[in-house]
């Protein structure tokens, strides 16, 4: 199938790609732009490996085609951290031990500062609601949600 | 073991939590696992499937694909090695169908082609023309005399005569008269049980590269929980040496026991060879649900007799396990662990290995202890219930201890089941007032672990750091762990101590992460490497202050005189040891390679709160509470995190997962959404309590962890929705319709 | 030196019936030789793979762990994990 031209953005980077019309965003970020945070885990939206914020709204991005990405901001797991500094999402990840296998985290994290973002003062419910579409098979959830939940209380204070 | 090897208290570093040396690399996406790799010149595979459950092969035509633009290989079973025996035939057969296709999803031919989408339309293109035959995919309808033949010539010489071809191995183990015990019993009952098979559901799919040449020397790199048995087995498969196959394993996205096999690999490194360019495969979540190895399905009877004190007098349990369409369902754990909790003086237990039309069962955590548990642990509830006596009490009157006689033949060495049932009993969770309509239940549950051989290298850097090399897999968090038991020995910051998991071409073999072995068997070796390290670092010592070798010891990182007579200096610190290494005898390193055979037996209780909703018979867990002994927890974090984890795989086991096969044959569930794994939403916190029993057979005490988690949930969470809706669930999953069946069939009894 | 060695149930029939039998070993890879010569039905159980345990301690694989006359053997099967 003949090849389409994209322009985009990807955690504020201007690039440009040509992909095949059947070529989900997931893959052109993995195949073609050499992002490989964001994981296949399913293929069908169930998930959330592949989390990805496409003009602030979380999309799983197995669900969306290359094409559609023209004219979007997309973010990923990759444009988290600012510099060295990590995101205080990934800190505490790693202090809380909030992953075993660490499959599911790019995902996990994308999701969680979406969340923040909306609501910086989730209650624990609205956490685990908020993540339902990510799967993680190992930690069964429970540090990913302390994790999250002291994060917003220590973003909270700073700002 | 020596006993001056031993260290259990006035640890520095074993006990604390520091971050993990890859938190970095996980928390910003450039940890490389499976799918993850790249390189110049790839192909991208895909797999041609068997939409039948059980067929003949009477042709496979491949041109239409072969001559697809982009498609540079195409293999077919012709393409692997001839003349395999024992388990690694039964692989190649799994990876790759030779005369009959044996379920929905068996792989029967293979496309590399220059994009994964001109696979994909390849694939289509593949015309196999089947000879469609009976299948069957339920256990006792496996066995059953009418049952369709999978293949006469796999059942071995321990099935008694009478059985079914279906029926492959056998076990029968016990000890006492268990008759004599039901008869002294007040009162005995006996249930029948059923399980669904479910799948480990790690999140990242199989994945592989692979490059071989003409010259049969290939590179592997795989997500595999071990990489030497994916080496071993993937040379065997196609017909080279097994020393000319580098295997490097990536990160792995989960595996719980379904990645010590291969799949893909094998596969890969035949189209690879057949296109002499590098070959990528991934699976997709449909491939690994239909293909990959689900756990065995159960059918099991239980019979337990109680005295009216509590005493168990006699218990006998018969699980039939069905394993797909290949010897090696896990039937004799299922029979030994059982019971195992208990000291029984009449004690029998048989299992049956059943083939049916389903995928090759591949471990899953606490392989077949689940499901027994859940039928034994079942029984003794409603006997806890007619007898008006309490779970917990009940359980620590018939508990295991050091000495007792196990159900599977030998006497305990020093276990702590008592422990944590003593710690669940005083845990705040077991007194706590229940809201109406939620019920309580408690379970015990057992697994052996492994110890496994082991090999790991470290070498220490002349600015006093060290680079330590082990074969394990990390798949939830052991570099820290490593890391944690070499700085104990060395005495030098956790920091400074960089770990690798190497591949097959730099360490000495290594048994995968399987067993809950890795904490134990490779911290082992990590400890001993050190010890060999430090003995040569006290050597250069000695010979800097001219005492001799056993004139010194080595302290908080220093070597130091060992008394007032060894002379008067000062404590020389590692590095100043390691910095002019290379002038006073040369590198300094350690290394330790061995089969540890002191893997301590583990044991867990759990409690848990369950509501059941009467309108819609869906079961939420409320509360929720892992007790189990760690023998010695290295990092207790990530102890917390297998108990958790351990325990959400089992809910979900308990309450939603199963394999569904329509009349066809083929798989329903085949997608996330259909198969339904537990969601955050869906769980609550999972408190942790870690008892530590030291193992005799490690220098720290350590008892693996990995898999005892997952044995007690499937009975605790039964127990509980019996206590909370009246109703006794004897099949898994206690999905919604099964509960609402279950609850309706009470009204009209009642 | 002689060796009792406890088999699981199900081996029996390949013993003519004995539960317990008695060898001449000095290690756990001439117990397994030993039951091998003087029971040969056990050779393919053997050789698939068992696993022995020593008054409680579960030897997975070693051929070389020393047995006493005083120790309490069982022949298990060869065990594995996830």
């Amino acid at each position: 199938m003949k090849k389409i031209h994209v322009s985009t953005t990807v955690n504020g980077e201007n690039v440009e790609y040509l992909c095949d019309p059947r070529e989900t965003v997931l893959d052109v970020l993995r195949d073609r732009l050499n992002l490989t945070g964001a994981k296949e885990g399913c293929g069908t939206g169930d998930c959330g490996a592949c989390s990805v914020t496409v003009d602030d709204r979380l999309v799983c991005s197995c669900l969306m085609l290359g094409v559609e990405a023209e004219g979007k901001n997309i973010a990923t797991v990759e444009g988290m951290a600012t510099g060295e500094k990590l995101h205080p999402l990934q800190k505490k990840f790693i202090e809380y031990a909030a992953l075993q296998c660490g499959i599911c985290t790019p995902g996990i994290l994308v999701a969680a500062k979406s969340l923040l973002e909306k609501n910086p003062d989730p209650t624990e419910t609205e956490v685990r609601y908020w993540l339902a579409g990510n799967l993680c098979r190992c930690t069964g959830y429970d540090k990913i949600i302390r994790a999250v939940m002291d994060t917003a209380a220590d973003m909270r204070e700073a700002s | 073991m020596a006993l001056d090897d031993r260290k259990t208290t006035d640890f520095k570093f074993v006990g604390t939590r520091p971050d993990r040396p890859d938190g970095l690399d996980k928390v910003t996406g450039r940890a490389l696992f499976g799918a993850d790799a790249y390189a110049p010149g790839m192909l991208h595979g895909a797999i041609v499937r068997s939409p039948h459950a059980h067929a003949r092969i009477v042709r496979i035509d491949t041109s239409k694909a072969e001559a697809l633009d982009g498609v540079k290989a195409v293999v077919t079973r012709a393409d692997f090695a001839k003349g395999l025996s024992g388990e690694f035939s039964f692989v190649l057969e799994n990876v790759m169908a030779g005369e009959k296709a044996l379920y929905d999803g068996h792989a029967v031919a293979a496309i590399a082609a220059s994009s994964a989408l001109i696979a994909r339309d390849a694939v289509k293109l593949v015309e196999v023309e089947y000879e469609i035959l009976p299948h069957v995919t339920d256990v006792d309808a496996a066995m059953a005399q009418d049952a369709p033949v999978l293949n006469a010539s796999y059942a071995d010489a321990s099935v008694p005569a009478g059985h079914h071809p279906n029926v492959v191995r056998y076990h029968d183990s016990g000890h006492g008269d268990v008759e004599a015990g039901f008869a002294e019993a007040d009162l005995v009952i006996e249930d029948s049980f059923k399980t669904e098979a479910t799948h480990q559901g790690y999140i990242e799919p199989h994945a592989c590269l692979a490059t071989l040449g003409a010259d049969g020397k290939g590179e592997l790199w795989c997500s595999t929980q071990g990489h030497w048995i994916a080496q071993k087995t993937c040379a065997a498969l196609v017909g080279i040496e097994t020393s000319q196959l580098r295997v490097t394993a990536s990160e792995i996205g989960g595996g719980f026991g379904g990645k010590t096999t291969v799949f893909v690999e094998p596969v890969a490194l035949a189209l690879s060879r057949k296109a002499n360019r590098p070959v990528k495969v991934v699976m997709n979540r449909s491939e690994v649900f239909r293909a990959t190895g689900p756990t065995s399905s159960t059918s099991m009877d239980i019979r337990i007799g109680m005295k009216k004190d509590g005493t168990i007098t006699a218990a006998e349990g018969i699980y039939r396990l069905q394993g797909g369409a290949f010897p090696g369902a896990p039937m004799e754990f299922s029979a030994m662990c059982g019971f195992a909790p208990y000291a029984l003086e009449n004690v029998r237990q048989v299992g049956y290995d059943v083939i049916s039309n389903r995928p090759k069962q591949a471990a899953y955590r606490a392989p077949g202890a689940p499901m027994a548990s859940f039928a034994v642990e079942s029984v003794i509830d409603e006997l806890c219930n007619k007898l008006g006596l309490d779970p917990i009490d009940t359980r620590l009157k018939n508990a295991s201890r050091e000495g007792t006689k196990a159900s599977y033949g030998p006497r305990f060495a020093r276990i702590g089941l008592v422990e944590t049932l003593e710690a669940a009993k005083a845990h705040p969770h077991y007194s706590a007032p229940l809201e109406p309509g939620q019920g309580r239940g408690v379970s015990c549950g057992f697994w052996f672990n492994h110890g496994g051989e082991t090999s790991v290298s470290m070498s220490l850097s002349e600015d006093g750091t060290c680079q330590l090399a082990v074969g394990t897999p990390d798949i939830g968090g052991s570099r820290a762990s490593m890391a944690l038991m070499a700085a104990e020995v060395l005495g030098i910051p956790y920091e400074n101590i960089r770990v690798t998991i190497a591949d097959t071409a730099t360490l000495g073999y290594n048994d995968v992460s399987h067993g809950s072995r890795v904490t134990y068997a490779s911290g082992l070796a990590t400890i001993k490497a050190a010890q060999d390290a430090v003995a040569k670092l006290s050597k250069r010592a000695a010979a800097k202050w001219g005492i001799p070798e056993d004139a010194v010891y080595w302290e908080d990182g220093c070597a130091k005189p060992s008394g007032a007579n060894a002379g008067n200096f000062d404590p020389l610190p590692l590095a100043d040891i390691t910095q002019n290494m290379g002038a006073t005898g040369g590198p300094i390193s350690g290394h330790f390679e061995a089969t540890p055979e002191g893997a301590g037996v583990s044991f867990g209780t759990h409690i848990v709160d369950a509501e059941v909703d009467p309108e819609t018979g869906k079961t939420a867990v409320v509360r929720y509470t892992v007790i189990q002994d760690a023998g010695k927890a290295i990092h207790p974090t990530y102890v917390e995190g297998q108990f958790q984890g351990g325990a959400a795989q089992g809910i979900g086991w308990a309450l939603n997962e199963e394999y569904v096969y329509g009349e066809d044959g083929r798989l329903q569930n085949s997608i996330f959404l259909d198969y339904r794994v537990p969601v955050a939403s869906d769980l609550p916190m999972i408190d942790t309590v870690i008892v530590e029993v030291p193992n005799p057979g490690h220098p720290y005490g350590v008892r693996g962890v990995g898999e005892t988690g997952i044995v007690p949930p499937l009975a605790a969470i039964a127990n509980a929705v019996s206590a909370a809706a009246g109703v006794r669930l004897r099949h898994l999953p206690m999905s919604p319709p099964r509960i609402l069946a279950a609850l309706k069939a009470k009204a009209h009894e009642g | 030196m002689k060796v009792e060695v406890h088999l699981w149930s199900g081996l029996r029939a390949l013993t003519g019936g004995l539960e317990k039998v008695e060898v001449e070993a000095s290690t756990t890879g001439e117990m397994l030789q030993a039951l091998t010569a003087s029971y040969p039905a056990l050779g393919p159980v053997i050789e698939a793979g068992v696993s022995v345990a020593v008054d409680g301690r579960v030897i997975a694989s070693s051929l070389t762990e020393p047995l006493r006359p005083e120790n309490e053997i069982f022949l298990m099967q060869r065990l594995k994990g996830g």
